[in-house]
């Protein structure tokens, strides 16, 4: 369970990107939605501090993850497996080395640069390809691989964590609507199958309503709406994205400008 | 999850065993060979520690009181980078017009070919012994050295300029009833310029580092003076000599460097 | 090639602040050139005698001896070794200065100027000037060669892959911070794959420059063709002078050509 209270981020002497934020998550496909800058991509990256809080708690599982430093942080981090939305695979190595990459935690340096990975993690590897559909590709170099294709091993890179919860910033903004589709299908399925907590940030409303069963709206920091996919109603919406342009919403099902501007922000 | 592999090894970069462990074996062999056969004097090299001790000591602290000699050394130099550098950049241009494929006819690009890698090919210490052997110590032998090394660099970057250019803009002089000067005036150099320019500062920033070394041989400047001071044991003259050449080429380095940035 | 007048029917390239400019700088480098010319120690009918000193050196220089070429290719190889086992070693030493001299990579403010003063130091030091220093320390000698070209390699080696490690994309190397990895198999995992390809680049270029470097150490007695050079000039052979020129010629040519084939290989 994640149990995130009084969470303040601000960056400098500017106004605070994180406005004393509670969340709980306790399981299934959990959807932060917002506008750009509305603060999404900081919560997110606070839960495995690769931003560092101002103050508040993250409590993972019981473990604070704010007090942590050095080899306990690394350690924690282990614990939580996060997919991007550039992918952020290495281009240059195999999707096997970019897999095995997830494991880089557990195992030693001298098996991480001989490439000597345990048998299990091999097993688990393979498996994990398999079931995602993209073993076949084991030994190809990272970037010879589709969007869709390198999003799955994005994910299978995170799930190799073995984590306890799944972190995804705007898992499919760089992807085409029907890849897109492909992937939420594959984080709600996974999420089952692994009774694994997945918090998502997404642009896109029409897929966060469809995949997930919890929605968190955002606004300048704050969460302003947190129920069922169905309570999202017009008003709500037009909270959420007060002053954000129609076509920026990312409820018209999949607008190409919402991509862009999706891109823009995490930029 | 019908396969449970539980092995991988990574591809290797070169697929074929045989030519993968040929070629290892190959490298290894030679690194033996060639550390193996470089007459290293050990005997010579252990006493160094104790000599290099003895230098350090004698260069601490540099010795400015022979400022004069330094400054006179130093302008020197900066009299040949320029001179040499003017010579240089005006005698590029027609070599890089000869070798430029798009522009010379074959045989003259072969000979303007054949100058520039001529003129690349051997270090300017070479070619400053050899010129100082003609005329004669001091700085002329460091100009005439430092024109080959300029067109080396600056009539190669500017022939392969010249080949890059818009051709059309060519045709359409040519078409115009230009003649050749015309069309070098018109159509060439308004698109070969900013890059003249940006090398020419580069090679003057170039010409200054390479005086001082030139000079080492006898070919006038700053490098002169550092050799003379070496020679005499001077080692906190020297010091100071090469804090002052480090100096320079810091500060020329910063300065061509803005003046490059805000040309392009 | 411009018309300067100022009347009206009259066209001119340049207004006239500009057209001040372009005089200011124009008088500046005139004036740079008339005083070089005027104060430099030139005793001017040497300049006129020069292309007859030329000639007549040109002319006892054909035809080239080659009774010596044994033992001039002979040091036309300890050249060769001279510049290749420098280069080796300069590379190897070049990965720990380059990673302190990376402004993303460099563990804090004072590694990241111990690496700058150490990249400065070794550029703006002339290989021959390096040479003159440890043939003063190591007697005259390949030691003392190998030496100077490795450190002067070092600087260019260093600035050149210390600016490829600042242009990295950083998103792999925050997924891996995201794993729990340390900063070591991060290096290994994200930083080294994606600068790999630049380095080789690099160290090929430099082993071209090293080998030109080496054919002249010998002339400050620091081993490779230079002392054949130095022996003949100063005997006045001037014909066999020449074909160590050829074999300069030869071998500068032969490394362009391999570095060449070898960088395309890679990229």
């Amino acid at each position: 369970m994640l149990r995130i209270s009084n969470l303040v981020k601000s960056y400098g002497s500017d106004k605070p990107v994180l406005k004393n934020l509670d969340l709980t998550v306790e399981g299934g496909l959990v959807s932060v939605i917002g506008a750009s800058g509305a603060g999404k991509s900081t919560l997110l990256r606070c839960i495995n501090r690769l931003v560092q809080p101002t103050s508040g708690t993250i409590e993972l599982n019981g473990v604070d993850m704010t007090a942590l430093k050095g080899r306990e942080l690394r350690a924690a981090r282990r614990r939580i497996g996060m997919v991007f939305q550039g992918f952020n695979l290495v281009d240059r190595l195999t999707v096997m080395e970019n897999v095995q990459s997830g494991r880089l935690g557990y195992i030693s340096t001298w098996r991480a640069a001989l490439r000597k990975y345990p048998k299990a993690d091999i097993r688990r590897a393979f498996d994990l390809m398999e079931r995602v559909g993209i073993a076949h590709y084991a030994n190809k170099r990272a970037d010879e691989l589709s969007g869709g294709e390198r999003q799955r091993v994005g994910v299978v890179r995170a799930l190799m964590q073995e984590p306890e919860i799944l972190l995804a910033d705007e898992p499919t903004a760089s992807l085409d609507p029907k890849t897109s589709e492909q992937i939420m299908e594959l984080l709600r399925s996974l999420s089952r199958e692994l009774s694994l907590p997945v918090m998502i940030n997404i642009h896109n409303v029409h897929e966060a309503k469809a995949y997930t069963d919890r929605i968190v709206g955002m606004r300048f920091g704050r969460i302003i709406f947190d129920d069922k996919p169905e309570a999202l109603d017009k008003p709500a919406m037009d909270e959420i994205y007060a002053g954000v342009p129609a076509q920026e919403r990312g409820d018209s099902s999949h607008a190409a400008p919402a991509v862009g501007s999706a891109a823009m922000h995490t930029s | 999850m019908t396969t449970a592999r539980d092995t991988w090894h990574k591809p290797p970069f070169i697929a074929n065993p045989v030519i993968r462990y040929t070629v290892w074996a190959a490298i290894l062999v030679y690194f033996g060979w060639a550390i193996g056969t470089l007459p290293f004097d050990w005997g010579r090299a252990a006493e160094g520690l104790e000599r290099a001790q003895r230098i350090f000591s004698g260069a601490f602290p540099p010795n400015f009181d022979r400022h004069e000699l330094l400054i006179e050394g130093f302008l020197e130099s900066l009299q040949i980078a320029i001179i040499s550098t003017a010579g240089g950049v005006l005698l590029s241009i027609p070599i890089a017009l000869m070798a430029a494929r798009n522009l010379a006819p074959l045989p003259v690009y072969w000979f303007g070919r054949g100058l520039i890698i001529v003129a690349r090919s051997f270090h300017p210490v070479i070619v400053a012994i050899i010129f100082v052997k003609a005329v004669g110590f001091g700085p002329l032998a460091g100009i005439l050295t430092l024109i080959v090394y300029t067109i080396g660099f600056v009539a190669k970057m500017l022939a392969e300029r010249i080949e890059e250019i818009d051709e059309g803009q060519v045709e359409a002089m040519r078409a115009a009833g230009a003649n050749y000067p015309q069309t070098l005036i018109y159509a060439v150099f308004p698109q070969i310029m900013p890059r003249q320019i940006g090398l020419s500062i580069y090679q003057l920033d170039s010409n200054l580092r390479a005086s001082a070394v030139v000079g080492i041989v006898g070919a006038g400047g700053i490098g002169s003076t550092l050799a003379n001071a070496f020679g005499r044991y001077d080692y906190d003259f020297a010091l100071a000599i090469m804090l002052v050449i480090i100096g320079a080429i810091l500060i020329s380095e910063a300065v061509s460097g803005q003046i490059r940035k805000r040309i392009w | 090639m411009v018309s300067l007048d100022a009347h009206p029917e009259d066209w001119a390239r340049f207004t006239p602040r500009q057209r001040m400019q372009r005089y200011a700088i124009f008088a500046f480098i005139l004036i740079a050139i008339v005083w070089a010319f005027g104060n430099v120690e030139i005793f001017w009918p040497w300049l006129i005698d020069a292309p007859e000193q030329m000639a007549d050196l040109f002319g006892r220089m054909v035809p080239p001896d080659v009774t010596n070429l044994r033992s001039i290719l002979a040091a036309l190889l300890e050249t060769v070794n001279i510049a290749t086992i420098a280069t080796v070693i300069g590379v190897a030493l070049s990965f720990p200065v380059a990673y302190i001299a990376a402004q993303n990579t460099t563990p804090n403010a004072a590694t990241l100027w111990l690496g700058r003063f150490i990249l400065v130091s070794s550029r703006s030091v002339n290989t021959i000037i390096w040479a003159l220093l440890f043939v003063a320390i190591f007697g005259p000698g390949v030691v003392a060669g190998i030496l100077a070209i490795t450190f002067r390699s070092l600087g260019f080696l260093g600035k050149l892959m210390g600016e490829a490690i600042e242009e990295i994309d950083r998103r792999p190397v925050e997924a891996l911070e995201a794993t729990g990895a340390s900063r070591f198999k991060i290096i290994l995992y994200a930083i080294m794959p994606q600068v790999m390809p630049t380095f080789l680049a690099v160290s090929i270029l430099r082993w071209d420059i090293n080998l030109r470097e080496s054919t002249v150490l010998g002339l400050v007695g620091a081993g490779g063709i230079g002392v054949i050079l130095q022996g003949a000039i100063d005997t006045f052979a001037w014909q066999e002078a020449a074909t160590v020129l050829l074999a300069i010629l030869a071998l500068v040519i032969l490394g362009e050509i391999i570095s060449a084939v070898l960088r395309k290989r890679i990229i």
